[in-house]
């Protein structure tokens, strides 16, 4: 595996707290993984669409507005629709727990919660990516 | 602040005092024993703190004209005379979700507990300017806060409550003028002149860019209607404070206590120079512009950034913009304690973050408060939750003692010195900004944004390598089961406003509502004050996202520069 991983960082939806997603984008980074970041107030389908052009191996959303169970399976099912979805999708954020089930069911991979170290996304990344 | 003599012979003791304490610690060392239990000991925002601070650190602090009485100017010790011995601060609580019904039985629940003021939190769409039924609203209806799209809802938001006794703070920023129109035309509904309200609109665009991210319109077009409304509020809304320069949400993104106090008051001399450019006088309007503050877990470093922040603002008014009136040059602040220091682990232990955190915005001199609920890293706050942070302030108010005098730790040789020290730092912050071209140049070039995620990742980093201690995060773990009882939003919300909407669409009058929008777009193209005709346009029932659409327009929208 010569080449870098790459990872598409994302902000699905209206949610301006970017503050984790670039802390991850970062840590990421300094993993040694290949990083982009889309910036805020991404449509599922502009995400998919960024997903395709960069040819990345993981999609990594982070959600704090509470609208991750509309959204995230959103970009799995576009993903899927385009033939993209050999993407590892994973998702952080203020995310109750009572939600990650069916979040998982969707075709999230791994949903993060607040507290947890960059470290477990990183390995997480690095043992189920598909490459 | 003592006389020469008598800091010889502190300075004397304290060479003393060193020479002995070099000398326990060598004969530590002789045992292998270390005298302290870590290497270096710093403040929540990574300052140096020595062992002892004596007169020594602040023998240079003049205190007529640096410290001075508090009512007075540089205000450093606070804006009031008297601060809570004649009342104390408001207690606002910052509620709203799903629909106006929810929330307004939500406001009336805060205020039959004891509450004081509201604080209206809107959900993204309405912060954004889209109605609920456009496609970007997807998900997001009703989840962070109140769905108001139009007059309609706002007169249900607020059913029951007076206006003319209640005041009402409301976050929002790109649309503040619309929701402010809905706000005066409600009040007319009730029977209450504009000139008898009194509150908050937040309209604090330049920390959207650089922190927050609910931006609509480019800079310029959006400065000149935060500048529309500081002056259709000074002939109109008098006690109507037009804008609250917001460093709560820099400090969130994870900026240092002294950048949160420097980039919040570059972004406030943004505001003075964009309206004495649009023509206003300086002393017609700066009276009316609050500030909204973190509180953060390091308290005496807190306490100091508040107590900072007044004497910067002081100096900027009077000295860089020549304000005569001493309410101009006062600093009033709202403050929120740091949602970010909650952790979703052992949720309780955030009920003491926030004790603490409150102490520290009481100490540091605040108009109002909100705390957090405990529940928040994990959702939006249950009704209980809201009740004991709450009954925290209460307990600070009623019980603690630090409201029965002003300013209490004034003339702590940490505080003292710590408060020098975050006013210098903050200083040299402003300098480099103002030699970038000023707050908007700054976010233009990502400067303000790369700044703050430097101190963000370099905290994480902290946390991460167990440097930075968080109880029950990472030292003094348990094995949890998962919270219950966390508040949820009904998922149908988005479909209720929908229909809700289209029910006010076909009764209201599809021609007023036109011509409304008409004289708007004809307004934004030219330069006239745009209030008028957007609080026309509301009483008609347009709806904020016809209102905004038009704006949109006219102005185009924000594309941010990306900074990683």
């Amino acid at each position: 595996m010569a080449d870098k991983i790459r990872v598409l960082v994302a902000k699905p939806g209206l949610d301006g707290h970017d503050r984790g997603a670039k802390v991850i984008a970062r840590a990421f980074r300094d993993a040694g993984f290949e990083v982009i970041y889309t910036g805020l107030r991404q449509t599922p389908e502009q995400i998919v669409a960024a997903a395709i052009q960069e040819d990345v191996d993981v999609v990594a959303m982070s959600l704090l507005s509470g609208a991750h169970g509309t959204l995230m399976p959103k970009v799995v099912k576009l993903l899927k629709e385009k033939g993209a979805d050999d993407k590892l999708v994973i998702g952080g954020g203020v995310i109750p727990d009572d939600d990650i089930p069916a979040l998982k069911e969707a075709g999230v991979a791994e949903v993060f919660t607040p507290g947890t170290p960059t470290s477990v996304p990183i390995e997480f990344i690095k043992t189920h990516v598909k490459k | 602040m003592y006389d020469k003599e008598k800091l010889a012979q502190i300075n004397q003791g304290l060479t003393e005092y060193e020479k002995n304490w070099e000398k326990s610690k060598e004969k530590l060392a002789a045992k292998g024993k270390r005298a302290e239990r870590k290497e270096s000991f710093v403040t929540g925002s990574g300052f140096p703190v020595k062992q002892l601070y004596t007169p020594l650190d602040i023998a240079d602090i003049d205190y007529t004209t640096e410290i001075g009485f508090p009512g007075q100017y540089p205000f450093t010790r606070g804006v009031q005379p008297n601060m809570y011995r004649g009342r104390f601060w408001t207690m606002r609580q910052y509620a709203g979700f799903s629909t106006a019904e929810e929330s307004n039985a939500r406001y009336k629940y805060l205020l039959e507990q004891g509450q004081t003021g509201l604080s209206v939190a809107f959900d993204l769409p309405t912060q954004i300017g889209y109605d609920s039924d456009h496609p970007m609203s997807e998900g997001e209806v009703g989840k962070v806060g109140v769905a108001i799209d139009s007059l309609a809802d706002m007169e249900i938001l607020f059913n029951g409550i007076p206006l003319d006794k209640v005041s009402t703070s409301m976050t929002i920023n790109a649309p503040a003028s619309v929701l402010l129109a809905f706000y005066i035309a409600v009040a007319e509904k009730q029977g209450v002149s504009p000139d008898k309200l009194t509150g908050t609109i937040q309209n604090d665009i330049l920390k959207e860019y650089a922190a927050r991210g609910t931006y609509i319109f480019p800079p310029t077009p959006s400065m000149r209607l935060i500048t529309d409304i500081f002056e259709y509020c000074s002939q109109n809304v008098p006690g109507w404070n037009t804008i609250s320069i917001s460093g709560y949400h820099i400090r969130e993104a994870g900026s240092t206590a002294s950048q949160e106090v420097a980039f919040t008051l570059a972004d406030g001399i943004a505001y003075v120079d964009a309206a004495i450019k649009a023509g206003l006088d300086v002393d017609t309007f700066a009276g009316r512009l609050s500030f909204f503050f973190n509180a953060h877990n390091d308290l005496l470093e807190e306490v100091a950034k508040f107590r900072a922040a007044r004497r910067i603002w002081a100096k900027v008014m009077k000295e860089r913009f020549g304000a005569k009136k001493e309410r101009s040059m006062m600093l009033r602040f709202h403050t929120q304690t740091g949602g970010s220091t909650l952790t979703a682990q052992q949720p309780d232990n955030n009920i003491v973050r926030v004790a603490i955190q409150t102490l520290a915005a009481v100490m540091g001199g605040t108009q109002s408060l909100h705390t957090n609920s405990k529940d928040e890293a994990l959702a939006l706050p249950t009704e209980d939750s809201v009740r004991i942070a709450l009954r925290t302030q209460q307990i600070v108010a009623y019980e603690s003692g630090v409201a029965e005098t002003v300013d209490p730790l004034a003339g702590s040789y940490y505080v003292e010195a710590l408060t020098k020290r975050i006013e210098d730092e903050a200083w040299a912050y402003i300098k480099k900004i103002d030699e970038l071209g000023g707050a908007v140049k700054a976010i233009e070039q990502g400067y303000i944004q790369k700044e703050i995620q430097d101190a963000a990742y370099e905290y994480q980093k902290e946390v991460e390598s167990g440097k930075r201690v968080v109880v029950g995060m990472n030292k003094f773990q348990i094995k949890e089961a998962p919270p219950e009882g966390l508040l949820k939003v009904d998922p149908t919300v988005g479909d209720l406003q929908a229909k809700k909407i289209a029910d006010m669409k076909a009764k209201r009058d599809g021609n007023a509502v036109q011509t409304a929008l008409d004289e708007l777009r004809e307004a934004a193209k030219g330069d006239t004050n745009l209030m008028p005709v957007i609080l026309k346009a509301a009483k008609v029932y347009c709806t904020e996202g016809e209102i905004c659409g038009v704006l949109r327009e006219v102005f185009g929208e924000y594309t941010p520069i990306q900074v990683l």
